[in-house]
């Protein structure tokens, strides 16, 4: 009967992380249902992209309060998660602080007591940004796209570390009854390392070793489920950003902003009209065939590129470009950040068609552009690439509006009256307006 | 009609056997807008007087096809593409600049791999690089101490990275450069980027040259500086908008050097 704990344990871990498991073959499961993409090119600019924008948060801290908190609560999070790695080990063996039987008494006090630290560093940046987005209610949390479970998400999230963060601290001050093997000791009478704890053990003071002692290991135990489920919460959250920033940013674009792709399927299309000696009617090459893709431009998820659906399950749902696009900023319906959510939504949604109809996608009679996206939403957009710019892990969702306008455009001829003339004029005088091309030197005398 | 300007066309240049230094790039606004086509005039007295072997195409230009391409017509700006490549290509032109962002971009980044390699730059580069290297000087009375803000065009500055190079040169007139909050990076669009300028904008409270005027007229300037012909019109009309078209000036950036 001994084993008992270390039997639930070995069971609550592997539960735990096979769960988590088969949601990331799902994750990447439906990234594929994306065309794929080559980013064989730029390969130093893009390390260079993950170890700076990724792992340096350089575009988080451009707005200094939030980006200062974030980088506190990150670096937390990362860091303390280290003490995991002890807590499975004991939880496995049996044993109690194995860190002291490993490391000298000193290193292992100083990493316990940056822990200790960091955890109340992060306990009062997830208080401010609690009161960031439920006091002080900043616009980019207030947005339509905001409401329901994206609300809750936010804030969930917040309560996971606040929650865990105090077990962690609880843990630590109650250690105060269990002898460590290595030291003879018990944790706060070993004194190094205690550094926030040891102001917290008084509290416990008037109550009998024996509640000490549960109190301790509920924290302890209630702080590896905790994690496990935070683990497990990530896929169904913005917070799977911890875990994907780093490819995203990786596959971030790497060429001028302004520069958009050519389809390749045009471009084919275009030199055999412009050829004189093309024969329109013969039958094209072998394998032309595959080449040419369904449709142009995108009317489903299935239409993007995998970064883009890698964009969308990154988005962390800040609103940083939703709050520097001109036409947001003027009243227009259009969200680049609900662009991102959409597309997800959309995403998981095929998927979850996908899984009931055992690993077939069947037609629901729905799509991206309009049971999601609007046609206003896309007309709306400036192409300005703010929204680009201010993204702090390189998600791009002018990418997907322009696939989108492509559709729109090539697939369906549904572009706006006025952009319909402008590009008749285009194809018949070789400008927007209707000017004569002969025209095009008058302004030379004036 | 003004001054006359000397303007050499390719096929005159072709015709004597001639190869020009650089090629401008005209671009559809600045050949039939009437605001733009006074930018246009302007930046050719510059190159006039700095003594520049330029050449433009004429009726051989076309439209780039930018337009059609943000609109979603990638056939449109393909074929565009194409024609103005076969063009530019027999003439074996080398270097273009550019009064227009929208031309700049998409001649230096879309069209090479249609088969079009060009050094492409805008004309405020190509000014600044006049001035440094002395071929143009400024008498530098004409604005001193005057207040100019500088609005970045969308496909100068995010799109290309270009903040620099118009503000030097706004610099070298002695003026008092004042920045908008938004600027460089975070500049807010003029609102006409996108193929909006070809349409009414979607419902809203408000039109974006709007915004964006404000966002000049906080900084009480004098002169808002543009870099684009599009800009150019979006923020005239704004300050026509707020009513302060008698105070203020929006006047692009070949304008201001050609007075300078
Ligand atoms: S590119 Fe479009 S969506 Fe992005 S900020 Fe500009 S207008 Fe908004
Ligand atoms: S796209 Fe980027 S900036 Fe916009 S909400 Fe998502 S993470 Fe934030």
């Amino acid at each position: 009967m001994d084993y008992l704990p270390n039997i639930i344990f070995a069971i609550i871990l592997i539960a735990g992380i096979g769960y988590f498991a088969k949601n990331v073959q799902k994750l990447i499961r439906n990234i594929k249902l994306g065309h794929k993409v080559d980013a064989s090119d730029h390969k130093s600019e893009r390390w260079q992209n993950v170890m700076r924008i990724a792992l340096g948060q350089s575009k988080m801290v451009r707005r200094p309060v939030s980006g200062f908190l974030h980088v506190i609560v990150y670096v937390g999070f990362i860091i303390i998660n280290i003490e995991v790695l002890e807590i499975i080990i004991d939880g496995i063996f049996g044993t109690h602080r194995v860190g002291l039987s490993i490391l000298p008494e000193s290193v292992y006090g100083f990493l316990i007591g940056s822990f200790e630290v960091l955890a109340l560093f992060v306990l009062v940046s997830v208080i401010v940004f609690w009161i960031r987005r439920n006091v002080i209610k900043l616009r980019r949390f207030m947005a339509n796209e905001m409401k329901g479970w994206p609300k809750s998400d936010g804030n969930i999230i917040l309560y996971f570390e606040v929650v865990l963060m105090v077990l962690f601290l609880v843990m630590n001050a109650t250690d105060s009854v269990h002898i460590i093997e290595a030291t003879g000791t018990t944790f706060q009478d070993l004194g190094a390392g205690n550094v926030i704890s040891q102001y917290m053990a008084p509290w416990f003071n008037g109550l009998s070793e024996n509640t000490i002692v549960i109190i301790e290991r509920t924290a302890w135990w209630l702080h590896i489920v905790g994690i496990l489920a935070f683990l497990n919460y990530l896929y169904f959250s913005k917070h799977l950003h911890i875990l994907l920033a780093f490819p995203n940013v990786y596959l971030g674009k790497v060429v001028p902003k302004g520069k958009f792709n050519n389809l390749d399927a045009v471009t084919a299309e275009v030199k055999l009209m412009m050829d004189p000696d093309a024969d329109p009617f013969a039958a094209p090459p072998e394998g032309a065939e595959d080449d040419v893709p369904a449709k142009f431009g995108a009317s489903d998820v299935m239409d993007l590129s995998q970064t883009q659906l890698l964009n969308a399950y990154t988005c962390t749902e800040c609103g940083r470009c939703t709050s520097e696009c001109p036409a947001n900023l003027t009243g227009k319906k259009l969200s680049p950040r609900k662009i991102m959510m959409d597309t997800r939504d959309r995403l998981e949604e095929v998927g979850k068609n996908i899984d009931a109809n055992k690993g077939e996608f069947k037609d629901d009679g729905k799509q991206l552009l309009g049971d999601y996206i609007t046609n206003e939403e896309l007309w709306a957009c400036t192409t300005c690439n703010a929204c680009v710019e201010a993204c702090p892990v390189s998600i791009d969702p002018l990418s997907i509006i322009m696939e989108m306008r492509r559709y729109l455009v090539m697939e369906q001829s549904a572009a706006p009256m006025e952009l319909n003339t402008m590009m008749t004029n285009i194809e018949n005088n070789g400008a927007p307006w209707p000017y004569n091309q002969m025209d095009r030197l008058n302004w030379k005398d004036e | 009609m003004s001054e006359e300007l000397i303007v050499p066309t390719m096929a005159e240049m072709m015709a004597e056997g001639k190869q020009p230094e650089i090629l401008f790039w005209v671009g559809s606004a600045g050949s039939y807008d009437d605001r733009a086509k006074k930018i246009t005039r302007a930046f050719v007295k510059i190159l006039n007087k700095a003594n520049v072997n330029f050449a433009v195409l004429g009726t051989e230009e076309s439209n780039t096809g930018d337009v059609a391409k943000r609109a979603g017509n990638e056939f449109l700006f393909q074929m565009q593409a194409v024609m103005n490549i076969e063009v530019l290509n027999a003439y074996e032109i080398k270097r273009i600049v550019t009064c227009d962002p929208h031309s700049f971009n998409c001649l230096k980044n879309e069209y090479p791999s249609l088969g079009g390699n060009y050094d492409v730059i805008h004309h405020t580069q190509f000014i600044k690089e006049l001035i440094s290297s002395g071929r143009l000087t400024l008498e530098g009375n004409t604005y001193k101490g005057k207040r100019i803000t500088f609005h970045d065009p969308c496909y100068l500055g995010r799109g290309n990275g270009v903040y620099d190079a118009p503000r030097d040169v706004l610099k070298k007139t002695n003026a008092t450069l004042v920045e908008m909050k938004r600027h460089k990076r975070t500049g807010l669009c003029c609102g006409a980027g996108g193929a909006q300028m070809f349409k009414d904008a979607e419902p809203g409270d408000k039109e974006v040259n709007e915004l964006r005027t404000e966002d000049a007229l906080e900084t009480q300037p004098e002169i808002i500086a543009t870099g684009c012909p599009y800009c150019n019109t979006m923020m005239t009309d704004g300050v026509k908008f707020k009513e302060k078209e008698a105070e203020i000036k929006v006047l692009d950036i070949a304008e201001l050097i050609a007075d300078a």
